[in-house]
């Protein structure tokens, strides 16, 4: 399949076979996670997602809580 | 007795916070913070690790924040911009709540508060309905702009982070707590019981940590001890201690002595 997205994941260069927001979230194993994303300094909220389509160059931040004081 | 710690909209039991850094595994970060009895735990946001398997667990698997109230900090952050940036994603990701730990550093090897920037992220976290509590320098001035500007609590450093010090400057402390009347929250520095006990008995309202619990030898032990020296720390200060005198002062009567 050709990649159809060149996009910014996490501060990695990387291409996408899809534009749909949700795709990648599935691809990534985040079910029953707690996370956040943004897309160019943008936060998409959870009822979004699943609607959403990327575009080329998106810049895409997805965080997670992690130990800290 | 008043037990009550009432932080904005929040009310807790326990005057004890504690963060879930630096510990072995995340069992371990689930001991230590169940026996310290804390009610409110900090966590730090990050980028989620790309390609990780389905079962890896998270944090918050263990610290399930229907249990625990957390509180999502800025650390790493130099600059107001960003530091209200992860604020806003920590809360999306906690399902819009917004409670607080503002840290804006000025410089990586004290991490050291930068005040005029952690003043401008509070003023646009305020405005825009967060609950702020505030990690800052022990300086009265700026604690009194803090607590004014409408910062849900101030908590100025023991000393510098991770350093276990203990109070540097308990006169400082004093006066900060002389003019607040918002929470005073030690935070950072605390290095054993001791540094929290003296922290609640010079009448602060509550202690974060995280290094004088996790870098323990054995930590769910200290986290228990940290949980007693801030019970009775706090005790001591509301039973108000005897005055220091430069003399002696019997305590057995020194009359009708056998002879």
């Amino acid at each position: 399949m050709q990649p159809k997205l060149s996009i910014t994941l996490n501060g990695e260069s990387t291409t996408l076979p899809s534009d749909k927001l949700q795709d990648l979230l599935d691809s990534l194993n985040l079910q029953n996670k707690r996370y956040a994303v943004e897309i160019n300094r943008e936060i998409i909220p959870k009822s979004k997602h699943s609607s959403y389509q990327l575009s080329d160059n998106d810049r895409i931040e997805i965080v997670e809580a992690v130990g800290g004081g | 007795m008043d037990n009550i710690l009432k932080i904005g909209t929040h009310s807790f039991q326990s005057r004890l916070m504690v963060g879930t850094g630096k510990y072995k595994d995340f069992e371990e970060t689930k001991s230590a913070i169940s026996v310290s009895g804390a009610e409110v735990v900090t966590v730090a946001l990050r980028r989620t690790n790309m390609g990780q398997n389905k079962d890896e667990p998270n944090l918050l698997d263990f610290i399930d924040p229907k249990t625990w109230t957390i509180l999502p900090n800025t650390a790493g952050c130099f600059n107001a911009e960003d530091a209200v940036r992860t604020c806003q994603l920590s809360r999306e990701l906690l399902d819009g709540k917004a409670f607080v730990k503002l840290e804006v550093l000025g410089e990586k090897k004290n991490l050291f508060p930068h005040m005029s920037q952690t003043i401008e992220a509070a003023r646009i976290l305020i405005d825009d309905g967060f609950e702020v509590l505030v990690y800052c320098s022990d300086d009265p001035i700026f604690c009194q702009e803090l607590d004014d500007m409408g910062c849900a609590a101030v908590m100025p450093l023991a000393s510098p982070i991770g350093s276990g010090l203990g109070i540097i400057n308990p006169y400082n402390i004093e006066i900060i707590l002389e003019n607040s009347s918002k929470p005073i929250i030690v935070d950072a520095g605390v290095g054993t019981a001791s540094d929290a006990a003296i922290a609640m008995e010079l009448g602060c309202d509550g202690i974060l940590m995280n290094t004088a619990i996790a870098h323990a030898k054995n930590p769910v032990l200290m986290a228990e001890a940290m949980k007693e020296a801030v019970l009775s720390g706090r005790k001591a200060f509301l039973a108000g201690r005897m005055p220091k005198r430069e003399t002696a002062s019997p305590s057995s009567p020194t009359t009708n002595l056998i002879e």
